[in-house]
């Protein structure tokens, strides 16, 4: 088996790549720096290195402030405090001025595991995508997240980056050719297209081999990038295989499922199916196991797929 | 900045204050009551204090200042309209369609240097602004006018603790403490004091003021300037609806209502009689 790697470790190592070649990368954190992988900046860089403590709110509005002053912050705490407590601040000090601010995110998701409901960030995708000038990415593995963070760092404007604490292996095969807002087709196939993003582009690599022992075959595409979302190759996907699986590590509502969904009901209506949360919270347990219990993983994959072929004309 | 003369600002304020009611009672609607009670603040510093240049608003040395009070942009606007940033035929176009002057204060502004509105983000980003000058090794200084009712929320004290971390000694906080909010005089609805004391706690250099005397505005703003090493707060004690009897009067009610056509000659004859 490969070297597993959580997709926050892809981000600390760009970090410090960014350090070095652009001065005007600094990094505010909101003493969560470790769990961040901020600390590998700190510890280089330490001069612009800016600890807020528990005061996520400041951090995002101190964030624009740097941005006003010609820097490139990148902005990293947990995705529920990021999206959720600092919201307003995010909307307003930085969306709505459209500054350089990266917000980073870490620990999204269910995979976060044993801490339970109050930090398993599930509403992220939701959140962010719905305000103006914001780009939205999550990252499959932690060769993707080093490139996006270091796409994210020349790309102008707020970014919105959602990492993961679970290590997986890198499935990305990347030739210099990483472009926020280009998703990358992981597998082509013909009777159905799951559309994954995050980890659950590693479940939905698993669904294709099972799917194909059933002689099934499946398109599995990475959209890393949800906002803004590659129209072209979703709708070239669903009119091609004519049904669409989504699968995300969030909740449904409002998620990358529904954004996919707005694309195709305007433009190639297909059925759809979406595997993500249900509306509901999370709960303690092991990553692994809760991704099981909650049908995020490939055999829920598998299900949605035969499932949205029995709907294909 | 060579001192102006007390008469010359004063006679500056009465026409921003004069601007003030008559832009507002144009857009019908608007926050009237809290623009009018931080006129002096916004002119001491644009004519007095702040280094910058009307004709390139973007100067990367320039002094900068956030207002974290956004709804009482109008005070905001007429004196930059006053001081060359944009035509002062402007100022009739507030809160219209298309204008570039917004509601609540807005980066689209030339001149304005943050979006803001949504109270106790201001210092916060004035915080960030200093911290970036300083890893630039600049010398600009960066000022914040909040609210009162503002110091509620919980974000203006995280950022007050920030600033005092960091020894942020380029920024100097201003606090129009016209003593009222929406809901009524502070002391009833939430009481902040015992005010100097808390930022005294909070680590910062605290300078109480007479907000509507050039003087001490001045003298406080030269003061905030003399202290190394920790952030200066300036409390202005203002009067909410400074300058209008009915405005003062009423000053709550006049807090998000705009003075009606009708009672503009009578507002417009009180400030030039001055009060």
């Amino acid at each position: 088996m490969a070297d597993l790697k959580p997709t926050r470790d892809g981000f600390g190592e760009a970090l410090v790549e960014l350090g070095k070649i652009n001065q005007n990368v600094v990094v505010l954190s909101a003493d969560l720096t470790s769990s961040v992988r901020a600390n590998w900046f700190r510890d280089k860089y330490p001069e612009r290195f800016f600890d807020f403590g528990v005061a996520e709110q400041d951090m995002m509005s101190a964030a624009a402030g740097f941005a006003l002053g010609g820097k490139i912050p990148f902005a990293a705490t947990f995705g529920i405090f990021a999206s959720g407590r600092a919201w307003d601040q995010i909307r307003l000090s930085i969306c709505h001025m459209n500054l350089n601010v990266k917000v980073v995110g870490s620990h999204g998701g269910i995979s976060v595991g044993p801490d339970g409901a109050s930090h398993q960030a599930l509403e992220e995708i939701t959140l962010m995508r719905v305000l103006p000038n914001m780009t939205v990415i999550v990252p499959c593995d932690s060769e993707e997240a080093r490139l996006a963070t270091l796409a994210a760092a020349t790309h102008k404007g707020p970014v919105y980056l959602r990492l993961g604490r679970e290590p997986f292996p890198i499935i990305t095969n990347y030739k210099g050719d990483y472009k926020i807002g280009k998703a990358v087709t992981m597998a082509d196939g013909s009777d159905l297209t799951i559309v994954g993003t995050g980890i659950m582009v590693q479940e939905a690599m698993k669904a294709l081999e099972e799917l194909k022992k059933q002689g099934i075959s499946a398109r599995v595409i990475d959209l890393h990038t949800i906002k803004p979302i590659d129209k072209d190759t979703l709708i070239k996907a669903a009119k091609e295989t004519g049904a669409v699986v989504t699968a995300e590590e969030h909740t449904v509502v409002g998620g990358m499922g529904s954004a996919v969904a707005e694309v195709l009901a305007e433009n190639q209506p297909v059925p759809v199916r979406m595997v993500g949360m249900m509306d509901r919270f999370g709960e303690s347990g092991e990553a692994r196991e809760l991704m099981k219990y909650f049908g995020l993983d490939s055999a829920g994959i598998v299900k949605a797929a035969l499932e949205v072929l029995k709907l294909k004309k | 900045m060579n001192r102006p003369s007390v008469e010359q600002l004063k006679g500056i304020a009465k026409e921003i204050r004069k601007d003030v009611v008559t832009m507002l009672s144009e857009a019908g609607s608007g926050h009237t009551s809290g623009s009018l009670s931080c006129i002096e603040i916004i002119v001491a510093l644009y004519y007095y204090k702040l280094q910058n240049d009307p004709k390139n608003p973007k100067w990367a040395d320039r002094d900068r200042f956030i207002l974290s009070k956004g709804h009482t942009c109008p005070t905001l606007y007429a004196v930059l309209a006053r001081r060359g940033f944009f035509p002062c035929e402007e100022l009739m176009t507030l809160r219209k369609r298309g204008s570039i002057l917004q509601g609540h204060a807005s980066l689209c502004t030339p001149g304005c240097e943050a979006s803001t509105g949504s109270l106790g983000q201001g210092l916060s980003i004035a915080n960030g602004v200093a911290l970036a000058g300083r890893l630039d090794f600049k010398d600009y200084r960066v000022y914040c006018l909040m609210g009162d009712g503002e110091q509620d929320e919980g974000q203006v004290w995280e950022a007050a603790m920030t600033a005092a971390h960091y020894k942020i000694d380029s920024l100097c906080a201003i606090i129009d403490y016209n003593k009222q909010q929406i809901d009524g005089w502070l002391s009833d609805v939430k009481n902040i004091e015992p005010l100097r004391e808390k930022w005294s706690a909070f680590g910062w250099n605290v300078i109480e003021a007479d907000g509507h005397d050039f003087k001490q505005l001045m003298d406080a703003l030269d003061k905030a300037e003399m202290i190394k090493g920790k952030p200066t707060v300036i409390i202005a004690h203002t009067v909410k609806g400074k300058g209008v009897s009915f405005i003062e009067k009423n000053s709550v009610g006049f807090h998000g209502t705009a003075p009606k056509k009708a009672d503009l000659e009578k507002a417009i004859k009180e400030i030039e009689e001055g009060i």
